[in-house]
């Protein structure tokens, strides 16, 4: 008995029964593709994550007011100031620091000839803070440290706020009333992208800060401080070094009553990415059951396959099949119902995967493919193997007797 | 192979032992089923003084064709499935072709099945959705046999029953006939020690009772050993041996041939067609004589 003519006989006995052997497979084939699907979904929102987080640059240092964390002891709370970003632009202290850009954050409604665009995001920053969070012009150019100590006014302007404002024109030198106060337009960014999903970071304007505290927030505290490293290995020596300095300056001693978070753009990635990953993980588990449901589905197609067949287990016991060839042959079945079903399942995924879900393009895994596809044939082996032994167990005149 | 005589009729004078190994050889076999009060014995034997099975004895040699007859209930399909090796006695001895079957597992069970003996069922058993001469090799796939091998030999056995035009036939496009000479092929495709069938023509119209029967003829006069198991007398009439049983036990056993030699029906086939019952047969013999 070769294993072709075992295959053989499996074909005929699944095709005898299309619509059952059919549907049967359609449990393995939602199943697997359940599984790289949803696999898929997950890891392409953790990848559009982590690209709209490297977008903001990787070398970038976040600081922020406030307790750093639910076990701080900090009794009071000291905004931060220029006089702090002042202090961690020395070079002495802080040897791995290349930039430092305060910023002060509103939002505002902009005016261009009778156009209204309400800006989600308009910073009042240093020149530095171009380069620390990744924002480069495509047309005109940055304002400039002299603008800053002049408090000119002047700003670059996001793609979307362009695009509201000005349509398909060109923004530069035009004069953008913000707030009561007039802006000129000196460059316009490229776009980031969709970014993180709840904001645009396109939808901005960026001006000196002077200029923007001066109409706008008033000379009182930062929203936060921009900080480069010199490189994305530097950021853990350059965190310590803020940590330092800005005790120093708030006249803190002790490292678990710190009154500001310093938190790095690769801190916050592998946040979201494990957020992520619990998700995918979440997702799979779903699909895993689903798959596990289709299992259950081929041993209960076969125990009736086998209940069915009785008589002609009997026949071929009493023409001299062994025990393994019987065994084989409804293994065989359940096995090629899980692999068509499975085969199928992947084609199906593969797909899928190429149309945008909620809003997400799914990546596939690799090893997703492969093992939700081997998982598939070893759930036929697995739940297979139960009707089959039952089969190959029948005694030949019981199962002769069978009607 | 010495078996002490335990017939309530007289053996024939060549089974006493001596000579070749017999192809089947049963000694004081038991089948019981159930236990205690609700016990059947389906095969006994005769008692002795203490009421004890004796069990059955039975030999049959090489190239003999033994009719087994008796009525429902008689122990005749018992039998039957413990020659077959499809049930297990539950006592005494089985040598099929030499070999002590009761020591055999599983797995040898199923190859002596499938080299020794060659099935033959009331209700055809061919195996569903499957062409005829897929049928046919089944037990040569089963043995181990080449496909090409397998595809020739399956087509020399459908010719001996005169269905090579069948080949491709599933059994539900084969009339009643058809499927029992498929059975009957299959079952002699391995060339078995014995073919052993069970009440062959008890579903076939008089017709094809008689075309299945001349196929075993013929086969049983190429030296093929048939045991036949029926109710019928006019089935019966072709075997060169009647073993009757009743409850259980060996009731009768005639010979109505000698085992070297043709089947009854082929040792002088006008005198054994006048005397057939079948109302087919005997309409062609009036229309004979009235010539």
């Amino acid at each position: 008995m070769n294993p072709f003519q075992t295959l053989r006989f499996a074909f005929g006995g699944l095709a005898a029964n299309k619509v059952r052997s059919g549907l049967t497979m359609l449990g393995i084939l939602i199943g697997v593709a359940a599984v790289i699907l949803l696999l898929a979904v997950g890891n392409g929102s953790s990848q559009a994550v982590k690209d709209a987080i490297s977008a903001l640059g990787t070398n970038a240092l976040t600081v922020s007011s406030g307790a750093g964390s639910s076990t701080s002891t900090a009794t009071s709370t000291k905004p931060l100031t220029v006089a702090d970003a002042r202090a961690l632009a020395d070079p002495t202290q802080a040897p791995d620091i290349k930039g430092v850009a305060p910023e002060v954050t509103t939002s505002q409604t902009a005016l261009y000839q009778g156009t209204s665009h309400t800006v989600s995001s308009i910073v009042g920053t240093y020149p530095a803070y171009f380069e620390a969070s990744n924002s480069k012009v495509t047309s005109g150019d940055y304002f400039s440290d002299d603008d800053v100590l002049n408090s000119r006014k002047v700003a670059v302007i996001g793609t979307t706020t362009a695009t509201d404002l000005f349509g398909t024109d060109s923004p530069i030198g035009k004069v953008v009333t913000i707030g009561g106060t007039p802006f000129t337009i000196v460059g316009e960014l490229a776009s980031k992208g969709s970014g993180t999903g709840f904001q645009d970071p396109d939808d901005t304007i960026i001006a000196p800060l002077p200029t923007v505290q001066n109409a706008f927030t008033g000379f009182g505290s930062l929203n936060q401080i921009l900080v480069e490293a010199n490189s994305a290995d530097a950021t853990t020596n350059a965190q310590s070094e803020i940590t330092t300095i800005l005790m120093g300056q708030h006249g803190i001693t002790s490292p678990t009553a710190v009154d500001f978070r310093v938190s790095s753009q690769t801190q916050l990635l592998s946040t979201r990415t494990s957020t992520n990953q619990t998700f995918t993980v979440l997702l799979g588990a779903v699909a895993a059951i689903s798959l596990l449901v289709g299992g259950i589905g081929i041993t209960n197609i076969m125990l009736v396959t086998v209940t069915e067949r009785t008589r002609e287990i009997g026949i071929r016991k009493a023409i001299g099949a062994p025990k393994s060839v019987i065994l084989g042959q409804f293994l065989a079945e359940s096995t090629l119902l899980s692999l068509v079903g499975g085969g199928l399942g992947v084609a199906a995924a593969l797909i899928g995967a190429h149309f945008t879900i909620v809003g997400i393009k799914p990546v596939v895994i690799p090893e997703s493919v492969y093992g939700a596809f081997g998982i598939a044939v070893a759930i036929g082996l697995f739940f297979g193997s139960y009707p089959a032994s039952r089969a190959a167990g029948l005694r030949p005149i019981e199962a002769l007797r069978h009607e | 192979m010495r078996l002490r005589s335990r017939r309530s009729v007289p053996p024939p004078a060549d089974q006493r032992p001596s000579g070749p190994i017999p192809v089947l050889a049963v000694h004081r076999l038991v089948k019981t089923y159930g236990h205690g009060d609700a016990a059947v014995h389906a095969l006994s034997g005769p008692f002795d003084a203490q009421g004890r099975e004796q069990g059955v004895d039975l030999t049959i040699h090489q190239g003999d064709f033994v009719a087994v007859m008796g009525s429902s209930g008689s122990g005749k399909s018992t039998l039957m499935n413990i020659l077959g090796c499809l049930d297990a006695p539950t006592s005494g001895r089985y040598l099929l072709d030499g070999i002590d079957v009761g020591g055999l597992d599983e797995h040898q069970l199923s190859l002596v099945r499938n080299r020794k003996i060659g099935f033959i069922f009331q209700s055809f058993n061919l195996v569903p959705r499957t062409t005829a001469v897929a049928q046919v090799e089944l037990p040569l796939a089963y043995a181990g046999v080449k496909a090409a091998e397998r595809r020739r030999r399956a087509m020399a056995a459908l010719t001996l029953v005169g269905l090579a035009d069948r080949a491709d036939h599933r059994p539900n496009e084969l009339s009643g006939g058809q499927q029992q000479r498929v059975a009957v092929a299959r079952a002699l495709v391995t060339a078995p020690a014995m073919l052993l069938a069970d009440e062959p023509t008890g579903n076939l119209d008089s017709r094809s009772t008689d075309d299945v029967l001349a196929i075993v003829d013929r086969l049983n006069a190429a030296g093929r050993t048939v045991v036949l198991i029926t109710h019928e007398d006019e089935v019966a009439r072709h075997a060169k041996r009647v073993i009757r049983l009743v409850d259980g036990q060996i009731y009768e056993d005639v010979r109505q041939a000698p085992v070297d030699g043709p089947p009854p029906a082929l040792l002088d086939p006008d005198d054994f067609a006048s005397h057939t019952l079948h109302l087919h047969a005997v309409k062609a013999n009036q229309i004979g004589a009235a010539r």
